[in-house]
């Protein structure tokens, strides 16, 4: 099972997110933003917290530009599996990938704590691993996390059981609590909070290692 | 040519900068403030032969996003 990193300048969660990976059985690629193609054999794509190009324009704005979007952009289409966490979610927003957008959140500051999630659906390879309404904790850190769609691309999210956490107690914003949402195939999960700093006792929380496990069983070799 | 660009949250799309600045005015006594939207100028320096088209282009791709922000060219 191989999995590759996305870098851009100003990534800052790319190793934690790689650390996870590993922790998880999976060979991991670190694949800088000029790459203009994946390494073969993909199995997923993890687009990383951060600051890239910080934040400039708008948050991930000009990452979803970069030559290496092009071909994580393909790879969705093509089916093939992948997570933006935080940063990697509003690149992913931005692409087109996923849906909606990213806006700052409501009360202004820059949130940086573990927040409740509940699982709303266990009905993908992220979140296999829970049950649905399982609560979790797991880290956020933003300023831009307050999720935005309009009503026909929430309709659309709801009826497809397509809407894979929420927050407890909602901290940004975000409409309809949304903390983390799947592609129409459910291949494709953008999530604010950090699944990747719940994955290790040293953490303080390993809430989110069941991401990864159930990741790696389904994308293991048969 | 140069064209200036502006770039603005859409009507109903929550503005917490620009919510911010309303109150901060209105603590300042300024009570006529009802609504503030706070948004972006860009200005382009443009190669002779640069259309408006090439322009809505770079708005629809990277300069707003259209899922929440709407724009304005302006040729100046």
């Amino acid at each position: 099972m191989r999995a590759a990193v996305i870098v851009f300048p100003g990534s800052n969660c790319d190793r934690d997110l790689a650390v996870a990976f590993e922790q998880a059985g999976f060979q991991v690629d670190m694949v800088w933003h000029k790459d203009a193609a994946l390494p073969e054999g993909i199995d997923i794509v993890g687009v990383p917290g951060g600051f890239s190009y910080g934040d400039y324009l708008r948050c991930g704005a000009i990452a979803a530009q970069s030559p290496i979007c092009k071909a994580v952009v393909e790879h969705a289409n093509r089916g093939g599996y992948a997570v933006g966490v935080c940063n990697g979610f509003q690149i992913l927003t931005e692409t087109g990938v996923l849906p909606g957008a990213l806006l700052r959140n409501a009360g202004l500051k820059y949130i940086c704590k573990t927040v409740g999630l509940k699982v709303e659906t266990s009905d993908s390879a992220f979140t296999q691993g829970y049950n649905a309404g399982d609560v979790i904790g797991i880290p956020i850190a933003h300023h831009d996390g307050n999720y935005f769609a309009d009503d026909a691309t929430l309709a659309a999210l709801r009826d497809q059981d397509r809407i894979a956490f929420t927050y407890t107690e909602n901290p940004n914003g975000s409409v309809g609590d949304i903390a983390g949402i799947l592609s129409e195939n459910r291949r494709v999960l953008g999530m604010m909070p950090h699944p990747e700093r719940a994955a290790d006792e040293g953490h303080g929380g390993t809430d989110g290692t069941a991401l990864f496990r159930a990741l790696s069983g389904v994308l293991a070799p048969a | 040519m140069k064209a200036r660009v502006h770039v603005m949250l859409k009507n109903g799309v929550l503005d917490p900068q620009g919510e911010a600045v309303r109150h901060a005015l209105g603590a300042m006594g300024f009570d006529q403030v009802e609504g503030v939207r706070q948004g972006k100028v860009i200005d382009l320096e443009l190669a002779a032969g640069a259309t408006e088209a090439d322009i809505t282009d770079m708005c629809e791709k990277l300069l707003a996003n259209t899922v929440i922000e709407r724009y304005e060219i302006e040729l100046v």
